[in-house]
């Protein structure tokens, strides 16, 4: 079989791929703001499901209630209920730290620590003690920077800062990060906005091959980005979720209007 | 103008008469008139600076020389322990006729007849007092000198001290200055036979308490002073650290934490002598803590330093980026740990500075420490900080308030070592900005 | 057992705890470190923790208890006839059975069998052991020394053996509680945030303190001396008067104080604001980034010089200055070579305190104009107008609030200033106009009247809370206003 016609199996059996994390009635209050009204949104497992809509329209809002992030912005609070796999993250049962550990994230502008690429990759696994031998933390580096198709650019100096890389090396750096904590969701938030084309299309590649391992949320204003990544694409507009469908449907055979018009860009 | 050679191009003019007025020159002269105001306004405030450290260094710079006199000095048993009971008596060291050795050697040392009781005075009045405690000293710590002549360096008087520096102007009557003819003559005859001569005075930094400028030094305080630097250090930086990470990172924004903010920032700008009410009234009076102690000293600074090091380390933490802290508490880090493993390291270099300068604050600080009775009289060391003891700056300000010109001298010698300290802990602040200072 | 060394075992229980909590986490997960919640070293903390806080806690309430326990029972136990006398009598007594009681500890059980007998006199004996009685011992106080003896004894070791309970108790608790999937780490974290928060609280406790201490006092002194009289007084004369003349404790006046405070204040604020002002200017709108870097730090330099130095500079420098011009100066005029402007003088002390208060000024005002939007100075520019005249018409007005801020804060710097006036104001509490005489400060008198030997029964020495509860009153109204229009001012332009 060629590629192309596993993608297309694959895709074909979406509809039977088991739910990962489902949010019911979720939503998000800032205060007396509300910001998102009851969306219902399920995430599938091994799947890109993107998130589109224009700005404002609480997209990220959504995506960070997937991890608890929520939590750090005061006057913040979710109603509704979102579980990962039989697990209510809302729960007061839940340790938050254990959770994001199992729903990492990625976020906007590149952000690694100003230490070492080394030290950037081992420190998740360091807090949360999944190696703890030298040797161990070499292999979790090793191969999370393969994951994330960084190891040939940086394997010779593992010991220089971070900081110091390109900005798309940056962001593929803080994939590495997350991967590195081995988790079973990555949230990323718009993470091709600051980067330039073609580091772009490096970290869409990237997103692709993970696929296969993780399950993948990305929220995004790129319409084409949306495309060539998902399976899945989510459109919301107001706070509230409009449609949520096959992403090949979704952008040729919308079945809402208001996705229709957003995607020929009508507004936005 | 209509004679110009190309018709395309053609120059508008205006006769100069037709402009309008708008007062350009005086204006201009009213501009410059100002830019004068700004200069001399910095070059008067450049010039107090000068003036003022002029005038400390050069009247404190001589505090760093000492005259002595080497003489050889008889141990004399008969003298020290005239009917030999020191196996018996240990007072009989302490309290022997010390003075007497210094006399006899030095007249015998300027060959004047030991009959001329107002001539031997004269000459006697030449060393420092503090001989009795030095040859005691010798005696107590080796009674075996007994007996035997040895070469001892004395500390000359401070008149002779003056003098021999050449800020005693000799062209004064004699009656109206303390240092007489005949004591300038054996001056310079000493001088020449190498036995008086200045060296650089060690004892500035060592002595305590004295009231005689010659023995008179700062060493006692700065011991005071060392320990209460440590003891604001040791509670201050963990404490300011602590209740800044809380009210930056944690605390919730309502009106109590409002309430904490203006507070904070008012106890900034508090009187100092009001933290010195504080420490006497609740350390002291209330609490039962000793007076003039150095941890009472080191309690009160700190409360005064404190609020200097959270205002500086809440910056410092509020220019981490919120972008590190995301990055952490996406990787599943506790916010505990984003903070202790990221933010704070990161914010170090401010926090440092910051106490440094909180630091050089509370060595510079007076007021406070008078009030909790750090102007005692202090003479040893003190063993621990709960002995009595003084500070820099306190000692600065007891001898500020002696008479004595040898006094001024010592005052400004002293300032001159405290202006070094702080000298030394800003440029460290500065340097550390310098170095990790980090823009985002 | 003694309390430090009961610190030492404390901290060495809660070091085994570490290592033994920190072991049976490993131990339980099987050596898996992933399945643990907590990483090893957290459930070693919560041990430690669980061992060392009750116990320290415990510790030290009853270091706060006891003593004021047994005080109160030797106190119910002195003979009727001393309780009898009032509080004063019974607290003497109650503070020699205490040097009885350390006395008694230093002599062998043949010097407390003869001292207790009276066949040695109490007071000799103890003396010679270095412990000095305020009066003649009585019997009474041997036998009440050592009840206090046995008291203290007996609290030291059950204190002793309960705080050690505790921290067995609570070592073996926590252990108890380590499994694979005991949030350790959050545990931790609620005592670290405990300890933020306690830390955090001195802020406010020292505001309380420094209110509370002042108005404690300040109130002993005005049951001696009536408000009245302190606040409006004329006169300040806290000698006792002399005997048989009316009113027995001189006179507390508080005006002659405040005036030399704010009168000094005032000259020192003429001196500073327009050099400092003018410097800011400069500095902000016309100085090269390269003068900028070298003047600026080099003025500050001004406000890192303590106060102390400022003094001296006054007392040996601009003081005799002062005084010599005006000699020579009334000599060239009046042929009478009469100084006018004395050594110690509100003008020296005023030109002092404003050399230091330049600094606090100009760095203060060049904050607040370099606020002030680059379009509004865009704008003045534009249509012509020169420098000045955009500092004057335009900057100025817009940074004035901000302005007035910075110059009460540096006003409240004056008001309470002390070292520079100690040394150059004078001593001499008296109203007059005259900047050229000595005028004296609030904050000078506080320094005189604690200085020295203090008993916190006379209003000699309380005035100074009272002085000090006026200066700090004074000085809070003065930041709070300020810092409040800085702010406004500062949030206007963010």
């Amino acid at each position: 079989m060629s590629e192309a016609a596993v993608e297309k199996a694959l895709d074909q059996k979406m509809n039977t791929v088991p739910l990962k994390m489902i949010g019911k009635d979720v939503s998000v209050y800032y205060g007396e703001k509300r910001a998102l009204f009851d969306v219902n949104l399920n995430i599938r497992e091994n799947t890109v499901t993107a998130l589109i809509g224009p700005s404002g329209c609480g997209k990220s809002t959504f995506l960070r209630t997937l991890n608890r992030m929520n939590d750090t912005i005061e006057n913040c609070r979710v109603t509704g209920r979102i579980t990962l796999d039989e697990d209510d993250i809302y729960d007061p049962s839940i340790d938050v730290v254990e959770l994001r550990a199992r729903v990492g994230m990625v976020f906007q502008k590149p952000n690694p620590f100003p230490k070492s690429i080394y030290e950037n990759v081992s420190y998740g696994p360091r807090i949360h003690g999944l190696a703890r031998t030298k040797a161990d933390f070499d292999e979790i580096v090793e191969t999370s920077l393969q994951k994330a198709g960084l190891w040939n650019e940086v394997k010779d100096r593992l010991q220089e800062p971070g900081t110091g890389l390109s900005g798309g090396q940056q962001q593929r750096l803080c994939i590495a990060r997350a991967v590195a904590v081995s988790p079973e969701v990555i949230l990323m938030d718009e993470p091709c906005s600051a980067l330039d084309p073609i580091a772009t299309a490096k970290v869409e590649e990237l997103i692709h091959e993970l696929r296969a391992n993780f399950t993948i949320v990305i929220v995004t204003h790129s319409m084409q980005q949306a495309a060539r990544v998902s399976q899945r694409t989510a459109m919301f507009h107001l706070g509230n979720l409009v449609e949520e469908n096959d992403t090949d449907k979704m952008f040729t055979n919308p079945d809402d209007q208001r996705t229709q018009d957003y995607i020929m860009g009508r507004f936005g | 103008m209509t004679d110009v050679a190309s018709p395309t191009v053609r120059v508008s003019t205006r006769p100069a008469e037709s402009r309008r007025d708008i007062g350009i020159k005086r204006r201009y002269a009213a501009e410059r008139r100002f830019r004068a105001y700004g200069i001399s306004a910095i070059v008067i405030g450049l010039f107090f600076l000068a003036v003022l450290v002029w005038s400390v260094v050069s009247k404190g710079y001589t505090a760093f020389q000492q005259t002595t006199i080497t003489l050889p000095i008889e141990f004399s048993e008969k003298v020290i322990d005239p009917k030999n009971e020191r196996a018996t008596d240990t007072k009989q060291l302490m309290t022997a006729n010390y003075p007497v050795l210094v006399r006899d050697a030095l007249v015998k040392q300027l060959g004047i007849d030991p009959k001329k009781r107002p001539l031997v005075k004269q000459a006697n009045d030449m060393v420092s007092d503090s001989v009795r405690t030095q040859l005691r000293d010798i005696v107590v710590a080796d009674p075996s000198v007994i007996g035997k002549t040895i070469p001892v360096t004395l500390l000359a008087d401070a008149n002779i001290d003056s003098a021999f520096k050449g800020q005693i102007d000799l062209k004064v009557e004699e009656s109206k200055r303390k240092v007489k003819d005949q004591q300038v003559a054996w001056m310079n005859q000493l001088a020449e036979a190498g036995v008086l001569k200045k060296s650089f005075n060690t004892g500035i930094f060592a002595f305590g308490a004295s009231s005689r400028p010659e023995a008179a030094g700062v060493g006692v305080a700065l011991v005071g002073s060392a320990y209460m630097m440590l003891i604001v250090l040791v509670l201050s930086l963990p404490i300011g650290v602590a209740a800044s990470i809380y009210l930056e990172e944690f605390a919730p924004k309502n009106r109590l934490t409002d309430l904490i903010e203006v507070n904070i920032n008012n106890l900034a700008a508090v009187p100092s002598i009001v933290y010195g009410l504080l420490g006497l009234a609740v350390f002291v009076n209330f609490a039962g803590m000793p007076r003039s102690a150095a941890l009472v000293g080191g309690f009160v600074l700190t409360l005064m330093t404190l609020p200097t090091i959270i205002i500086a380390t809440r910056a410092a933490l509020k220019a981490v980026p919120p972008s590190i802290r995301s990055a952490a508490l996406g990787l599943g880090a506790s916010r505990m740990q984003t903070i202790f493993h990221h933010v704070l390291p990161l914010a170090m270099p401010g926090i440092l500075t910051g106490t440094i300068i909180g630091l050089a604050h509370a060595l510079g600080e007076t007021a406070p420490l008078l009030l909790i009775g750090m102007v005692a009289f202090v003479v040893d060391y003190p063993g621990s900080p709960l002995e009595p003891s003084t500070a820099l700056p306190v000692q600065i300000y007891m001898w500020a308030n002696e008479a004595e010109r040898a006094f001024v001298e010592r005052t400004s010698g002293a300032i001159i070592i405290l202006l070094i300290f702080l000298v030394i802990m800003n440029l460290g602040a500065i340097l550390l900005r310098r170095r990790f200072e980090r823009r985002w | 057992m003694s309390t430090s060394l009961l610190l030492l075992i404390i901290a060495l229980i809660g070091f085994v705890a570490y290592f033994a909590g920190r072991a049976r986490s490993l131990a339980e997960s099987g050596n898996k470190l992933a399945t643990l919640h907590s990483l090893p070293g957290y459930h070693g903390s919560y041990v430690a923790i669980g061992a060392v806080l009750p116990a320290v806690l415990v510790l030290a309430a009853w270091l706060i208890a006891s003593p004021l326990y047994v005080d109160s029972t030797v106190r119910s136990a002195l003979p009727d006839t001393v309780q009898g006398q009032g509080d004063a009598a019974v607290q003497l007594a109650l503070g020699q059975v205490k040097a009885v009681a350390t006395g008694l500890n230093r002599l062998d059980a043949a010097e407390v069998e003869a001292v207790k007998t009276g066949s040695a006199n109490l007071r000799e004996t103890l003396a010679a052991k270095g412990v000095a009685l305020a009066g003649e011992g009585e019997p009474y106080m041997v036998e009440a020394a050592e009840q206090f003896n046995t008291m203290r004894g007996y609290s030291r070791w059950l204190m002793s053996a309960a705080v050690l309970l505790v921290a067995v108790a609570g070592g073996l608790y926590a252990i108890r509680n380590v499994t694979t999937r005991f949030r350790a780490r959050n545990q931790v974290e609620r005592v670290m945030l405990g300890s933020l928060v306690v830390a955090s609280s001195i802020a406010i406790l020292t505001t309380i303190g420094i209110i509370g201490s002042m108005l404690s006092e300040a109130g002993r002194f005005f049951s001696m001396v009536s408000p009245m009289e302190f606040f409006f007084g004329t006169v300040w004369d806290p000698r006792f008067a002399a005997a048989g003349s009316e009113g027995a404790s001189g006179q507390f006046g508080l005006l002659p104080l405040l005036g030399g405070t704010l009168y000094i204040a005032f000259v020192a604020m003429l001196f500073a604001v327009p050099i400092g002002l003018f410097a800011a200017i400069y500095m902000a709108e016309y100085a090269s980034p390269r003068l900028r870097s070298i003047a600026k730090p080099l003025l500050e330099v001004l406000a890192g010089i303590p106060t102390i130095v400022y003094g001296f500079f006054a007392l040996v420098t601009v003081g005799p200055f002062l005084r010599d011009i005006s000699t020579q100066l009334n000599g060239l005029i009046t042929g009478n070579y009469q100084n006018f402007i004395q050594a110690q003088s509100v003008l020296t002390a005023g030109i002092v305190m404003g050399i230091m208060l330049i600094p606090f000024v100009s760095s203060l005002s060049d904050d607040i104009i370099t606020q002030v939007p680059r379009a509004l100075r865009d704008g003045s520019l534009g249509l012509g107008a020169t420098r000045s005249e955009t500092v004057k018409k335009v900057i100025l007005p817009a940074a004035l609030p901000g302005i007035v801020g910075a110059l009460l804060l540096t006003a409240s710097r004056a008001v309470g200033e002390t070292m520079i006036v100690v040394l150059a104001a004078g001593v001499a509490a008296r109203m007059q106009l005259d900047p050229f005489e000595p005028m004296t400060t609030v904050t000078v008198k506080i320094v005189h009247q604690l200085t020295g030997d203090l008993e916190f029964t006379s209003p000699q020495t309380l005035v100074a809370f009272a002085l000090g509860i006026t200066l700090f009153v004074i000085t809070l109204c003065l930041n709070i206003y300020a810092l409040y229009i800085v702010r406004k001012y500062r949030e206007q332009y963010e």
